[in-house]
C-alpha cells in the first residue's frame, strides 16, 4: 500500500466550509448558548408577530 | 345556531377546532371529522424513528381532548362534498365514512354552514414502484406508526454494524415531486447521531438522495442568510453540515423504482443510476385525499372545486405563468374557495398556485423539483386566520376578515441534529416570508433580519421546548390559547 501524503481534491467533500474548533466549541458552550437561546426566541417572537394579519 | 364542520384534525384542522371551540363553541356547533383516533405532533416523529421517543410521547387521544370541549368528534373520513345540497334541500353537506371500529364503513351525511377542509395529504407511496413501508422496501417517518417501524429496522442495522458488518443507509425523497425535505434532513442527522452514540458510525455509509436542485432548497427555492460578513446561500451550510458528519449527497434525483436493496433513479441531466441500500427512509410525494364534489343535480364537479392533484382551489391566482412572472400576489390570503364563500381549505389541503422552487424537467421530460412546503407553522397560522374569519362572519362580517398568505408569513424549522441536554445540537432556521417577495425584498426575496440560521445547543433546547409547548397547547391544557402557534 503506497504512503498517502496528499489529499484528493475536486471531490464533493472538498469544497464546503468546515467549522473551526472555536465554532464547534461555541455550538455547545453552555453560557453562549443561553445567550443564543434568548436571541433565537426573540427573533421567533418577532417573526410570529409579523406573520399574523 | 350554525354548524362548522372541520375535515381533518392534524395541525391545521385541530388549530381551527381549538380556536373556534373557544370563540364560538358556546353558541355554535363544531364538528371535527378525522379518520385517526389520535393527534400526532409530526415533527417529533423524527425522534420516534431513532428510538428516542415512544409513540405515546408524540400522540394523544383526540376524543378525550374534544370531550372536555363542545367539539363533536367523529372518527370518520370525508368522502365527498355537496356544497349546493341536493334537489330536495339546498343545505350543503359532507358525506363521511366512519373508521371508528364500532361503526366502521357506515356512511353519514353531515350538513354544514361552514366547512374547513384540513384533510392533509394522502401519502402517495403508490407514485413510485416499491416505495413505502406497506407495499415497498423503504420506511417512512410520516406517521408515528411508520416512525416506530423505521426505528425497528434502524435498530436491526445498528445490531449488524455492532457485529462488524458494513451497511448503507439512504435517506431523502422518494419521488421527483416530493416536499417535506426538512423531515428527511432532520432524520438523516438523527440517524448519524444515534450511530455515533452506538459507536458504529465508521461502519455505515450514509447517503442523502433528494429532488432538490441543490442542498438546502427545501422546496422554498433555498434561502440566503447573513454570515461572516456575507449574504451566503443556505446550500453552503447544508453541504457543510453533511461534510462535517461524513454524509454523501445526491441531488436533482427522481426515484423511479425501488427494489429490495436497490433504488433506481433518474437525474436532471437525463441519466439513470442505481443506489444500493440496506436501510432507506424516503419521504413519499403528497396528493389530495381524493374528496369528490357534487352539485345540486348530483353531477360531479370535482374538477371545479379541486385541482387535478386533489388539492382544493382557494383564493389563489392559478393562471399559468412562466417562472419569471410568478409573484407573491399569486398566493392565497383568506383560503376561501372562489365558488363557495362558506368553504375554506388550509394546511396541505389547499392547492398552491404553483411551486416556489423553479420548475425543472429532466432531459427525458420528468419533472424533478420540490413541491412547496406548507406544514407546521404556516399550517397553524392559516388555520387560525380562517377560524378568526369564520368567527367574524358568524357575527355578521360579509367576507373573511383575516389573512395568512405564505408570502406574508414566516416559518421556523428547528432540525434536531442530536438530542442531549448539554451535548445536543440543532440547526435552527427561520425564513420570512416563506414565499419570496422580490418586490418588497429585491435582493433575495426575503427579510434578511428575520431569515437566519445557526447550529447549536440552543436549537436543541428550542426543539425540546417546542415539543412540550405544542403538545400542551394541542391538549388544550389551562392557558393554551395564550401560547404562540
Amino acid at each position: 500500500m503506497p504512503k498517502v501524503s496528499n489529499r484528493e481534491p475536486y471531490q464533493q467533500a472538498y469544497y464546503p466550509p468546515s467549522p473551526t474548533g472555536i465554532t464547534r466549541f461555541m455550538r455547545t458552550c453552555f453560557l453562549w448558548q443561553i445567550v443564543r437561546f434568548v436571541a433565537i426566541n426573540l427573533k421567533m417572537l418577532k417573526l410570529m408577530a409579523k406573520s399574523h394579519h | 345556531m350554525a354548524r362548522i364542520v372541520i375535515l381533518g384534525a392534524g395541525i391545521s384542522g385541530h388549530t381551527a377546532a381549538r380556536y373556534l371551540s373557544k370563540w364560538v363553541g358556546a353558541q355554535h356547533e363544531i364538528v371535527v371529522v378525522s379518520p385517526n383516533a389520535k393527534w400526532n405532533w409530526i415533527p417529533s416523529n423524527i425522534w420516534v424513528g431513532v428510538g428516542q421517543m415512544t409513540e405515546e410521547d408524540v400522540t394523544f387521544d383526540l376524543a378525550e381532548v374534544y370531550g372536555k370541549t363542545s367539539v363533536d368528534f367523529r372518527q370518520a373520513k370525508g368522502i365527498s362534498i355537496n356544497p349546493e345540497g341536493r334537489a330536495e334541500s339546498a343545505q350543503p353537506f359532507v358525506t363521511v365514512e366512519y373508521t371508528l371500529p364500532s361503526k366502521a364503513g357506515v356512511q353519514e351525511n353531515i350538513t354544514y354552514d361552514y366547512l374547513i377542509n384540513a384533510t392533509g395529504p394522502k401519502l402517495n407511496f403508490g407514485a413510485t414502484e416499491g416505495l413505502g413501508p406497506e407495499h415497498g422496501h423503504t420506511v417512512s417517518v410520516c406517521t408515528a406508526g411508520h416512525a416506530l417501524e423505521a426505528n425497528e429496522k434502524l435498530q436491526a442495522i445498528i445490531d449488524a454494524l455492532r457485529a462488524g458488518e458494513s451497511r448503507t443507509l439512504v435517506i431523502g425523497t422518494g419521488h421527483g415531486m416530493c416536499t417535506c425535505q426538512g423531515a428527511a434532513f432532520e432524520y438523516i442527522y438523527n440517524v448519524d447521531h444515534v450511530l455515533r452514540e452506538a459507536g458504529v458510525r465508521d461502519k455505515a455509509r450514509i447517503v442523502w438522495l433528494s429532488n432538490e436542485y441543490e442542498l438546502g432548497d427545501f422546496g422554498m427555492g433555498g434561502i440566503h442568510i447573513k454570515r461572516g460578513g456575507y449574504f451566503t446561500s443556505g446550500k453552503t451550510f447544508a453541504e457543510s453540515l453533511m461534510v462535517e458528519r461524513g454524509i454523501e449527497w445526491i441531488t436533482r434525483a427522481h426515484v423511479k423504482k425501488v427494489e429490495a436493496g436497490k433504488i433506481h433513479y433518474e437525474m436532471l441531466d437525463g441519466s439513470f443510476h442505481e443506489q444500493e441500500f440496506d436501510f432507506a427512509m424516503l419521504i413519499p410525494p403528497f396528493a389530495g385525499v381524493g374528496l369528490k364534489a357534487y352539485n345540486k343535480a348530483g353531477e360531479d364537479i370535482t374538477a371545479q372545486v379541486f385541482l387535478p392533484n386533489g388539492f382544493m382551489k382557494v383564493d389563489a391566482d392559478y393562471t399559468p405563468r412562466p417562472y419569471i412572472e410568478w409573484s407573491a400576489n399569486d398566493w392565497p390570503r383568506t383560503y376561501q374557495t372562489p365558488a363557495y364563500r362558506n368553504i375554506f381549505a388550509v394546511g396541505i389541503a389547499f392547492a398552491p398556485p404553483h411551486l416556489i422552487s423553479k420548475p425543472m424537467q429532466s432531459a427525458n421530460g420528468t419533472p424533478i423539483n420540490p413541491a412547496p412546503p406548507r406544514t407546521g407553522m404556516p399550517s397553524a397560522a392559516m388555520a387560525k386566520a380562517v377560524a378568526e374569519s369564520i368567527r367574524d362572519m358568524l357575527n355578521g362580517a360579509d367576507k373573511p376578515t383575516h389573512t395568512a398568505s405564505m408570502a406574508e408569513m414566516g416559518a421556523a424549522c428547528v432540525a434536531s441534529t442530536g438530542s442531549h441536554v448539554f451535548k445536543g445540537t440543532a440547526a435552527t432556521m427561520t425564513v420570512f416570508p416563506v414565499v419570496p417577495d422580490y418586490e418588497k425584498y429585491p435582493a433575495y426575496g426575503r427579510d434578511m433580519d428575520l431569515t437566519f440560521g445557526e447550529i447549536g445547543l440552543a436549537g436543541h433546547w428550542m426543539k425540546y421546548f417546542l415539543h412540550h409547548t405544542f403538545l400542551y397547547q394541542a391538549k388544550m391544557r389551562p392557558g393554551w390559547s395564550i401560547l404562540p402557534d
